[in-house]
């Protein structure tokens, strides 16, 4: 009986039983249609092999620490503080990332509503997205403002200072890395593809050595204007703060409503 | 910076980010290539870098230093790289007989390999990489972990969440799939 293409895969990596192990071994140098069909399988899995894995980019360990770093000062401040791991605080932090789970979740954050509608009772739901949506939208600014300034700076030859930048980059990297995989697992596409992009440039910037050659300026820049990363920017910042004057009037018209 | 991985594990233990600071720049670039591997694409690829080097950190205390770090290290990124599969596990639907008929319709879009091509390493890659992107990602996962990891079947059940059963059948598919993808390029 000849063998079948999974027998032929489990004698390839070793895993039949010894006595069927025996039996298609012995099939193997008989039968010349095994044969052939199992040499097809050893050449796929020679030509696999032969494919190098997929490298980083040049400067990936860099990035990698850019990015790295700010959490390891928050692990490192945490191992000194035992209370962190009480259940009060743990149950906060799951507080508020369930928190930005259902705001990204409801699409709150980049959609806004009709006012008016404020006729429900105004919940702590409500209350705490509007501290996330004021939150969100400060990190945008921050963000922004850090562009904007890279974007701008000195038009002179020479080496250019933007150690401040880089410090401001380096602390909005996590954050930003935070709201990116909530708007990911929630399924906000159009939020987290904006937030990827200033993650990445933010990177660099976070990377990069304190005073940068024009060059290395006008390549960042250059990675700014290429995925028009301020307007982006600005327009996810402009849906943040509107849909933050709309909870504004909500909450504003269910005091009348209740008072 | 330190000479060796075991005197910069010492010295990240008490506290010094250089040291740890020149582990990510030793062992980041393989712990992408792996991670790439695993999940197939290079977010998720720096992702997992990155839930590696913390939890690495954090766990830095519990590191045998009689061990090797680049093993150890390799182990965390795996799992790292299954965790983040395992939760992308519900977004999978039977892929079985449809992608395979899927993966023989796009045969005939292929570029016709002339061998001076297929000689450059990247295309070897690019066609590889081509046809691990057919893969769901329990095949994937599966896959690698066989393939290229050489983990059995039972160790790869039990990392994915998987019977032994189940996960011999991710790898069929995975290499079935694999076959069809690549045969008609091993054979030209």
């Amino acid at each position: 009986m000849h063998l079948n293409e999974d027998d032929l895969v489990l004698h390839y990596y070793g895993e039949l039983p010894p006595a069927e192990e025996s039996r298609a071994s012995a099939h193997l140098t008989q039968c010349g249609a095994c044969q052939n069909d199992y040499t097809r399988l050893q050449q796929v899995m020679a030509w696999v092999d032969s494919a190098p894995a997929v490298d980083a980019e040049p400067g990936f360990e860099a990035i990698a620490w850019a990015r790295l770093e700010p959490a390891l000062t928050s692990s490192h401040r945490a191992a000194w503080r035992w209370f962190v791991f009480s259940p009060a605080t743990l149950a906060l932090a799951a507080g508020v990332l369930l928190l930005i789970g259902v705001s990204f979740t409801a699409g709150r954050l980049t959609t806004t509503t009709a006012p008016g509608g404020a006729s429900a009772p105004q919940s702590a739901d409500t209350v705490r997205e509007r501290i996330l949506l004021v939150d969100l939208g400060d990190h945008l600014d921050r963000s922004q403002m850090v562009l904007v300034e890279l974007v701008s700076a000195g038009a002179d030859s020479g080496d250019v200072d933007i150690s401040t930048e880089r410090a401001r980059a380096e602390q909005l990297v996590a954050v930003n890395r935070l709201y990116r995989q909530t708007a990911l697992s929630t399924g906000d596409a159009a939020m987290a593809s904006v937030l990827d992009d200033l993650e990445r440039v933010l990177v660099d910037i976070a990377a990069s050595p304190a005073t940068v050659s024009r060059q290395d300026l006008d390549s960042v820049r250059r990675r700014i204007d290429s995925k028009e990363l301020l307007f982006k920017v600005r327009v996810v910042t402009s849906q943040v703060r509107e849909r933050q004057k709309v909870a504004i009037q909500e909450r504003t018209g269910q005091h009348t409503i209740g008072s | 910076m330190p000479h060796t991985d075991a005197t910069a594990v010492a010295l990240a233990r008490d506290g010094d980010s250089d040291a740890f600071r020149a582990l990510v720049d030793r062992h980041s670039r393989a712990v992408y290539r792996l991670a790439h591997r695993m999940t197939g694409n290079p977010q998720d690829a720096d992702d997992v870098v990155q839930d590696t080097f913390l939890k690495a950190y954090r766990q830095l205390g519990r590191f045998e230093s009689r061990a090797n770090f680049s093993t150890w290290l390799h182990r965390i990124a795996v799992n790292c790289s299954i965790d983040l599969i395992r939760g992308r596990k519900h977004q999978e639907s039977g892929h079985d007989a449809s992608d395979l008929e899927a993966l023989d319709s796009v045969d005939d879009r292929r570029v016709d390999p002339s061998p001076e091509r297929l000689m450059l390493s990247t295309e070897v890659q690019e066609q590889v990489s081509r046809a691990m992107a057919g893969l769901t990602h329990m095949e994937r996962a599966a896959f690698v972990l066989r393939h290229f990891e050489g983990q059995s079947i039972e160790e790869i059940g039990q990392a994915l969440g998987l019977k032994a059963n189940a996960a011999k059948h991710s790898i069929f598919r995975a290499v079935r799939k694999m076959r069809l993808a690549l045969e008609p390029f091993v054979e030209s």
